[in-house]
Order: C-alpha cells, then sequence, then structure tokens
C-alpha cells in the first residue's frame, strides 16, 4: 500500500458509521441530517404492519391474534404480546411431539414480510429431512417472543421456533430473530431459550440462520433441552464477504 | 407494620416497605406495567413524605424480597457494616438527604459499605435532577486494570465495535474510528453477535492482538454470557474482564442463567489470569431499570429498588466497570426521554453510593419516545454529575444491537464542555500516537497497518 489510508476509507469495511469526519468536537451538517433522517425511518418503521392475507397465502398459515388491542398497547403492555387472544387456540389443531413454526411481527413487520417467505419452507425442509413432524405454521399478530409457548403449548409441541421482527435500528430495519424453545409451555423463561439475532440481507444470511437452527435444533434434541445449558458449538460459519458498500 | 402520612386533609396509608417505596417512585411507565405505581400524584406525595420520615434504621429490619427466599436479599443483610453505617445511623431518610448536600466528598465516599441499595432507592425518590447530580459528584470511585478509571475530573469511554456478525475488518475499523476520536480508556469492548465460544475466542483474540500491538493502556471484553468466557478462559484465550447482565433479584439471575456462586467461580478464574498490570478489578456488569419484571422476578417492588439491589450484586464483586444499560430495555419499562433520563441519573447516584464505578449507557431505542436531544441533555447531566464512563458507539448508531447510545464525538463534546480528561495512561498514549487534539485525515502510519 503506497497511497495513505484516508480516515474516510474505513468506510469500506463496515456499515457502521465510521469516517464521519469532525468539526470542532461534533458531527459535520450532513452526517447529522442523515442520522436524524435514519431515525425518522425507524420511527415510522415501527409502527409497520404484515400484510397477513399475503403471508398466510405464502405460508399456507394459520394466523392468530395476540391480546395486545394495538400497537400502543403492545408496546406498553408487552405480556399481552405474549398471550393468545380469547378464543384464539382453539385454531390450532393439537399435534402432539410435533415442531412449531411461528411467525410473528415482533417491533417491526417490514423484514418478516421480506424474508419469511424463504425462511420457513427452508426450515420445513430441513426439519423434515431431520426427521420431525412440522406443524402448519403459525402467523402471529402484536406478537412477543414468548406467544410461541402458548401455541406450542396449545399445539403440544416437542419444540417452537419463533422468527420474530426485530426492533428495528437506523441501518438495519429488515432485521428476523429466531428463538429456540424446547417443551414449549407459559411461564418458560428467557434463558430457557436459544437466540439466532440479525437475520437480514446485510447480516445473517437466510442459508446461514437455517443452518445454524438445524443444528441447535438438533444439540437440543440431544441435550433434552434449550437455553444457557445449550452452548452454540456450531464450528464458526465462513465470513461473510465483507467490502459491502460503506456509504449511505 | 404500616406506614402512612397526610396530604391535604387525606390520610394515605401503605402497608409495607415495598409498596411505601413504589408509591414513592417518580412515574415510570414499567411501575404501572406491574401494578406497583401510585394511584394519583397525591398519594405519590403522601409516600415521599412518609419515606422521608422513616428512620434509616428500619431499613435494616425490614426487607423487600424476603430473607429465605431470595440470595441478593441475604447478601444485602449479611455484607453491611455497621461501622461505616454509624454517622447516619441516627437519621431519617429526610435527613439523610439533607446530610448528603452538606457533606464532604470524602465523608459520603466513605459510608457505602454501611448503605444498603434499599437505603440509597429511598433516597433518590425524594431527589430532585440536581440533588441526584450534585450528590453523585461527592462520590469517588477509583478502579484499576491497566489503567485508572474514575479520578476527579476524569471521563471515560467504552469503544463499542460491534458488528452485525462479528466481520474482524467491521470491528477492527470500528475500534481505529473511535481511537482515533479518543475512545477506548474504559473498555475496548464488543457485544458478540452470537454466544459461540469459537467465536468468542476469535474476537478476543482480535482485540487483544490490537491492543498488544499498539501497547494501548486499556483493558478488553467480549461481552458473552459468564459461562462462554470461562470455556473460552479454559481454552487459554485472553480474557481481560469477565463481562456479566445481572439484576436484583435471585429470580432475574437465574433469568440471566446465573448464580453469586457462579459469578464467584467467574471472578476466581479472572484473578487467576493475573492479566491487569495496574489492578485486579477484573469484572464488568450491565444492569437497567425493568429487567426483573421483565423475567417475572420482581416480588412486586418498583424497577428502581430492584435496580440499586443489582449494584449489591455487583459490588460483591470488585468490578472495573458497571453501567445501566438505561433506555435499552424498552418504552414499556421507561416510557420517553423525560423518564429515561432521570433513571439514568438514578441509576448513576445509586450505584456511585454504593461504591461502584458506575457508567451509564446513554441511550433509546426506535419505539420508545425519545432523541437525540434528550441523549444530549442526559449525557451532560451525567457529565456534571461525574460519571465514570459513557459508551462510544460510530455515529450514535449501533448496527449490532440497533439502538443508539452516545457516539465518539459526544464523547469529545462532553470532555470538552465541562473540562474532562481521559484516563491518565490513555491520555498520554493518544499523546504518543498524535491523536490527542485532532483526528488527523490520513491515519498515522503506525495504526493504519491494522486493516
Amino acid at each position: 500500500m503506497t497511497a495513505p489510508t484516508l480516515w474516510r476509507d474505513l468506510r469500506r469495511h463496515t456499515a457502521a458509521r465510521v469516517g464521519l469526519g469532525r468539526v470542532g468536537n461534533g458531527l459535520p451538517t450532513a452526517a447529522h441530517l442523515d442520522f436524524q433522517e435514519a431515525h425518522a425511518w425507524a420511527r415510522d418503521a415501527v409502527w409497520s404492519t404484515l400484510d397477513v392475507p399475503a403471508l398466510a397465502a405464502a405460508l399456507g398459515a394459520t394466523v392468530v391474534a395476540s391480546a395486545a388491542p394495538d400497537r400502543r398497547g403492545y408496546l406498553l403492555r408487552p405480556d399481552l404480546g405474549r398471550s393468545l387472544a380469547s378464543g384464539e387456540a382453539a385454531k390450532l389443531a393439537p399435534m402432539p411431539g410435533c415442531f412449531a413454526l411461528v411467525v410473528a411481527d415482533g417491533l417491526c413487520a417490514t423484514g418478516v414480510q421480506a424474508q419469511a417467505p424463504a425462511l420457513v419452507p427452508a426450515l420445513q425442509a430441513g426439519l423434515h429431512r431431520a426427521g420431525w413432524q412440522v406443524a402448519p405454521p403459525v402467523i402471529a399478530t402484536q406478537a412477543r417472543v414468548a406467544i410461541g409457548d402458548a401455541i406450542g403449548a396449545a399445539l403440544g409441541a416437542a419444540m417452537v421456533a419463533v422468527l420474530i421482527g426485530e426492533r428495528p435500528g437506523l441501518s438495519a430495519m429488515d432485521s428476523l430473530g429466531i428463538y429456540l424453545t424446547a417443551a414449549p409451555r407459559p411461564g418458560r423463561s428467557d434463558a430457557e431459550r436459544n437466540c439466532i439475532s440479525n437475520i437480514r440481507p446485510g447480516g445473517l444470511p437466510v442459508a446461514d440462520a437455517v443452518a445454524k437452527l438445524l443444528w441447535l435444533v438438533q444439540a437440543a434434541r440431544a441435550l433434552g433441552q434449550t437455553g444457557v445449558a445449550l452452548k452454540d458449538e456450531q464450528p464458526a460459519l465462513p465470513l461473510l464477504p465483507a467490502d459491502q458498500p460503506g456509504g449511505r | 407494620m404500616g406506614f402512612s402520612a397526610t396530604v391535604g386533609g387525606t390520610r394515605h396509608g401503605f402497608d409495607d416497605l415495598r409498596q411505601l417505596l413504589a408509591c414513592a417512585t417518580p412515574f415510570r411507565s414499567g411501575d404501572a406495567l406491574a401494578g406497583v405505581a401510585a394511584e394519583s400524584a397525591a398519594q405519590r406525595v403522601a409516600a415521599q413524605r412518609a419515606l422521608a420520615d422513616l428512620p434509616l434504621r428500619h431499613f435494616l429490619s425490614e426487607s423487600v424480597v424476603p430473607y429465605e427466599a431470595d440470595e441478593v436479599t441475604r447478601l444485602i443483610v449479611d455484607s453491611h457494616e455497621p461501622a461505616a453505617f454509624a454517622p447516619i445511623a441516627h437519621l431519617t431518610v429526610g435527613g439523610f438527604r439533607d446530610w448528603l448536600l452538606a457533606a464532604e466528598p470524602a465523608d459520603v465516599t466513605a459510608l457505602a459499605p454501611g448503605l444498603t441499595p434499599e437505603m440509597v432507592a429511598a433516597l433518590s425518590k425524594i431527589c430532585r435532577l440536581q440533588d441526584l447530580v450534585s450528590i453523585a459528584a461527592k462520590c469517588r470511585v477509583v478502579t484499576r486494570f491497566r489503567n485508572t478509571l474514575g479520578l476527579p475530573g476524569t471521563l471515560s469511554i467504552r469503544l463499542q465495535p460491534n458488528d452485525p456478525v462479528d466481520d474482524p475488518r467491521g470491528i477492527a475499523a470500528q475500534v481505529l474510528d473511535g481511537l482515533l476520536l479518543g475512545a477506548g480508556d474504559a473498555v475496548i469492548g464488543v457485544n458478540p453477535a452470537t454466544d459461540n465460544v469459537d467465536n468468542l475466542c476469535r474476537v478476543l483474540g482480535l482485540l487483544d492482538a490490537v491492543r498488544d500491538r499498539y501497547a494501548i493502556p486499556t483493558q478488553t471484553c467480549v461481552l458473552a454470557h459468564v459461562t462462554t468466557t470461562m470455556l473460552a478462559m479454559q481454552r487459554g484465550a485472553p480474557v481481560d474482564l469477565v463481562f456479566q447482565s445481572i439484576g436484583g433479584t435471585q429470580g432475574v439471575n437465574e433469568s440471566f442463567g446465573v448464580s453469586l456462586s457462579l459469578l464467584a467461580e467467574a471472578h476466581a478464574a479472572a484473578l487467576a489470569l493475573g492479566r491487569g498490570t495496574l489492578g485486579d478489578n477484573c469484572l464488568y456488569f450491565e444492569t437497567g431499570q425493568g429487567s426483573a419484571l421483565s423475567a417475572g422476578a420482581h416480588h412486586g417492588v418498583d424497577q428502581q429498588t430492584l435496580e440499586a439491589r443489582a449494584y449489591a450484586v455487583a459490588r460483591r464483586f470488585r468490578p472495573l466497570l458497571v453501567n445501566s444499560v438505561v433506555g435499552f430495555i424498552g418504552p414499556e419499562y421507561l416510557y420517553d426521554g423525560k423518564q429515561i433520563t432521570r433513571a439514568g441519573l438514578e441509576d448513576h447516584l445509586c450505584g456511585k453510593l454504593l461504591g461502584l464505578p458506575m457508567g451509564v449507557d446513554v441511550c433509546y431505542t426506535n419505539h420508545a419516545e425519545a432523541d437525540q436531544d434528550d441523549m444530549d441533555s442526559l449525557l451532560t447531566l451525567l457529565g456534571v454529575a461525574g460519571v465514570t464512563y459513557v459508551m462510544g458507539v460510530p455515529g450514535a448508531d449501533d448496527t449490532m444491537l440497533a439502538y443508539q447510545s452516545t457516539s465518539f464525538h459526544d464523547g469529545l463534546y462532553v470532555r470538552a464542555a465541562l473540562g474532562k480528561r481521559p484516563a491518565p495512561e490513555f491520555e498520554a498514549w493518544l499523546a504518543r500516537m498524535g491523536l490527542a487534539d485532532r483526528t488527523p485525515e490520513a491515519l498515522p502510519m503506525a495504526v493504519a497497518g491494522l486493516l
């Protein structure tokens, strides 16, 4: 390397807001307003909603609602987002010992809408290969992670994976997480789950997320539980090509 | 036994200490969610009056979570030091506030082993923001590993180079950016994208290589679960600080997959490595109001009192760093900028009074009613309060955790605005590297090779 590395060149290596420059001790105006714009987009994303009929048709899914009455109620009352609304459990046909897949809007519907149509069939295929009986997917609206416990219990599932929209950040408003819980039933704690996060085009790709979940499912079946006792000792995945454009 | 106070001709009664503390708490959404908040402004001020009249000694005889049922309560009761408590043993909570506002820093600092979390939580409930600031500014807490944190006139920064997939180049670029802007004296600490032992060892190796190559007088940390870090230590990975999230009841700690005995085991393992050169403070804890309710382990206690109890867990292990991640948990616990601001200052004061090297992650999520203006005011208030450290994230945008914290630029701002300096060893290193006064447009050749 002969030319000096410039501060702004750091942006070649990361989507983080590096190399922004400096005016006194503050941010240059353009960088400051870039941030304000990103925050405005993220604020709007929190209030985005799933196109439930389209997603249900694509996945062949059953649709249930949480007990949260609306978005504001969902934000202020997480307990409601963890429970099924009255009567919803009756929509779920029990399938004892099955693997349950739940698709939930969570804190941002955008990434769920975009990625669930690829993720769900890939997981179904892998779980079938591993010998699981997989229940028809369940879409849950205004839902938190723990709604999978109520759904899994209603189905009599041996294990549940909840695919859920993650809280939108400034740089990623399309991110999904997957939470795996063995023997789901209301009252499970977060220490009894394993999580794969940041599934999105610029983060963990769908194929890697599927491979990791299938590894965790197999390890959980061997161990007889999920949670902190189940260590993710899957050999490290090959790294993504990192030269993503850093500019925004 | 019950408590009562009369406000405006109406007598308000409170069944026990737990209810009195909850009703005296300035309003926040998490206490409403738990169903423990005061039902009216009048009931709240009545509780504050009754609390102000309560002798501090009472806290030694009534626990908010039963002793038999909770190891955190047992730790609090069993580790109380009467000699340190003696100077204030005759005071009420209100009298304690008055005493603190008039006291000298050395006298305030000496109290720590004699104070319980519930005492300092009670105090904070009858404090305005300016009281939270001015009392905290009297507390002196100094810790050491490879540098000296918490000296008067200093304000340190945790360099937080999180990457969505723990890509080494992404982490390295952010480390460089932070160093160019004077951040990293508290710790260079990565939240890993996955809690995988191989991955943890890889990121630990990267951070240690950078620190070692440039002889940076600081410490590194990957904020994995304590059990994963213990596995990494068994594999010989370069672990400076052991990290863990903790809370204020045995139940919330169980939800985090930890106990006091597990933390003690990890502490012993880290001490045995002996990697600190100036001192052996080798733990790093994060906390935050609302975690116990989130885990269903709150026992009907308000979230701020439980947060203070988490500090009793922390101080047992003489940590290098502790911070509340105040705005991370979301609007169901702290709804907006006003609630986040007050909670951040409460957490800082309570941690400092209990003798902790208290930092604050001045932050918010995109589903909270908060923005950069709120963060600027909280950061400035905390700077005046003498906060030990804050976070430094490129452009305030954590692309892995998807929330906004303080930026490297914010660190420069608050140091300049308040005349604060980095930890002395780190400040000298910045000067040696030519980074102390300005950020060069071209990277110094010494560090450009990192990428």
